[in-house]
């Protein structure tokens, strides 16, 4: 017991041992986190997956079953799986290219930038069930604010949220108005560009398009490949928008992955079978992670690769 | 030579411009050009504003005028008491405040104390294995979620922290990987000589995380705060599945039964109560902006 008391003080340690101890204490929190919020968490849920538990009574190994049906047998799955990746493409594609041009923008030495920059941001602070109640409110066909400027301009509006061709669009169009974060993250890379280059370009006679393409592309390109990613991972798991807006509604026009993998652990408590959903997730986005690094060697400029 | 070259040319430019003709000189091209870029944002901005004021609008109508069309949008009469009726008529707000003020405020200290130590860790003790756990903490931040999220569940429910506060309260005391990362990259920018200066004046190892790298981080610090003050505020997913008890739910999912129950009937009361749930993020958001801003743009390079 003294020994113990000793070896925690750190007497008859050498400095290294010492700092040695000294970090797995500063660490302790996160490691013991790591093993039981995470780690074995997600061990955990990969057994559950060859279970049929319900997490009540029944529990049977059924091996790979609930992978089986749910390739071969479950409608349900397949529509999920379709309509995550319809909104992940909608979002992250016109929100990507929509943050580039705002960060642009914002880029530009204007007085009161600094305000609008604000207003932009703002919205994709702002997140969860309220705003997901003000857009409900907002795409009420009869007398909603969209329908409301459409009719302005002499469009008729949609159904929106009631209409299972408009309801995902919608969803698209709210995480539009977030992308205000995206936009930060871009314009600190942009403002990370050495104006040197600029220059040097200028004196090479570029004009302001080659300016964009030769100079600004490549020295964004791994903000760009940052912000896509995370974007990609994000729109994946979309879920309190739907909860709260749609329920998966009306039909299946929004019933997204993660709603589903909710309804089945939480509203019928197939536990085991939500467990291999959520690890298809799972691998569906490490593959579609990888194949962006792959990917992005074609066009993605990082500027140590040249001395 | 090459720089005796781009002065005589940046010299000739200027001569060039100082004999041009009016429209393009530059004052006048810089005004053309600052309302070219006005009358591309002024639009947007207001574009972007525009589902606020009409939240607040609506917060402020009469039931009558809800569905009058063309809408308007200076309610007349103005209905203040919307907020109170709203806060009071069909659900205990005051309690869902109280609760949502409890769990947020306690996950953000959690969170501070535990990620600020073990980002110490690993920005500036030398251990074997560090870079390994150090990937481990990356490797996290790429896990979804719903793959850790039934487990636990499971985990917390044989606990009997089911229908607690516990199961939402205890985890951000064992650390977040986002926010670790964020704190490690600040803390390695932060100079070592000021931690061997304050060592050689005797400070332990715990001493220098608390007068030296702490009190330096601040801007970090405060970015973590924001962070997650406004994610909890706004956590859904973890109180609707843990909590069942009106008077145990948090404001997010309290407002959510309020939609479901009463939505449909009172869009004005609906619009202010929302209005009030988002109001504590709007003061974060306008009082940490500086450094907020800041932190994301850390972050975004260093990712």
């Amino acid at each position: 017991m003294r020994r113990l008391l000793a070896l925690l003080r750190g007497e008859g340690l050498s400095l290294e041992q010492r700092e040695e101890i000294e970090f797995y204490i500063a660490i302790a929190p996160w490691l013991i986190g790591l093993i039981l919020f995470t780690g074995g968490p997600i061990i955990a849920s990969l057994l559950m997956s060859f279970t049929n538990w319900t997490g009540l009574t029944t529990l049977n190994w059924v091996g790979l079953a609930n992978y089986k049906k749910l390739f071969i047998k479950d409608r349900l799955f397949w529509i999920a799986l379709k309509n995550t990746f319809y909104y992940s493409f909608g979002s992250v594609s016109l929100g990507v290219i929509g943050a580039l041009l705002l960060a642009i923008l914002m880029n530009q030495k204007v007085p009161g930038i600094e305000i609008f920059r604000t207003i932009f941001y703002l919205p994709s602070v702002t997140s969860g069930v309220a705003v997901a109640i003000m857009w409900i409110w907002i795409f009420n066909p009869q007398v909603g604010l969209i329908n409301y400027l459409l009719s302005l301009i002499g469009i008729k509006g949609p159904g929106w949220l009631t209409s299972q061709q408009w309801a995902m669009p919608a969803l698209i169009i709210m995480s539009l108005w977030g992308i205000g974060g995206n936009m930060i993250i871009l314009l600190a890379g942009l403002q990370g560009i050495p104006e040197s280059l600029y220059e040097a370009a200028r004196i090479d006679g570029a004009n302001k398009w080659h300016e964009f393409r030769h100079v600004t592309l490549p020295m964004l390109s791994p903000v760009l490949f940052f912000v896509i990613i995370i974007s990609m991972i994000g729109s994946f798991q979309i879920f309190t928008n739907v909860y709260v807006m749609t329920r998966g509604g009306p039909g299946t026009a929004t019933l997204v992955y993660v709603y589903y993998l909710y309804q089945n652990a939480f509203e019928y408590l197939k536990m085991g079978y939500a467990a291999a959903l959520a690890w298809i997730l799972f691998i569906v986005i490490l593959t579609l992670t990888w194949l962006q690094f792959k990917a992005s060697t074609k066009w993605v400029y990082y500027e140590s690769m040249i001395g | 030579m090459g720089q005796t070259l781009v002065s005589e040319t940046l010299g000739r430019e200027r001569r060039y411009i100082a004999a041009a003709p009016w429209y393009r000189r530059r004052t006048v091209r810089r005004i053309v050009y600052m309302v070219f870029i006005y009358v591309i944002i002024l639009p947007g901005a207001f574009l972007f504003c525009l589902p606020f004021l009409w939240m607040l609008s609506t917060s402020l109508k009469d039931p009558k005028q809800i569905f009058v069309y063309p809408p308007q949008w200076i309610p007349n009469p103005i209905r203040w008491q919307n907020f109170i009726e709203g806060w009071t008529k069909y659900l205990p707000f005051n309690i869902f405040l109280r609760n949502s003020l409890i769990i947020t405020i306690g996950n953000v200290l959690g969170n501070l104390f535990s990620c600020s130590l073990t980002a110490y860790g690993f920005a500036r003790l030398r251990a074997r294995g560090k870079e390994v756990l150090f990937l481990l903490v990356l490797a996290t931040m790429m896990v979804p979620q719903e793959v850790t999220l039934i487990p636990q569940y499971v985990l917390f429910t044989k606990l009997g922290w089911n229908n607690t506060f516990l199961p939402l309260m205890v985890p951000p005391w064992f650390g977040w990987p986002f926010f670790i990362f964020l704190l490690r990259q600040f803390f390695m920018t932060l100079p070592r000589d000021l931690d061997d200066a304050a060592r050689i004046d005797g400070a332990s190892t715990w001493g220098i995380l608390f007068r030296i790298i702490l009190p330096l981080s601040k801007p970090a610090l405060a970015t973590v705060t924001i962070f997650a003050f406004i994610g909890n505020w706004n956590n859904f997913l973890g109180p609707l599945i843990y909590l069942r008890d009106t008077e145990k739910l948090t404001l997010a999912v309290g407002l959510q039964q309020f939609r479901g129950a009463f939505g449909y009937v009172d869009f004005h009361l609906m619009m202010a109560v929302s209005l009030l749930v988002l109001l504590p993020v709007l003061i974060v958001f306008f009082v940490g902006q500086r450094t907020f801003v800041k932190g994301i743009a850390l972050t975004g390079i260093k990712g």
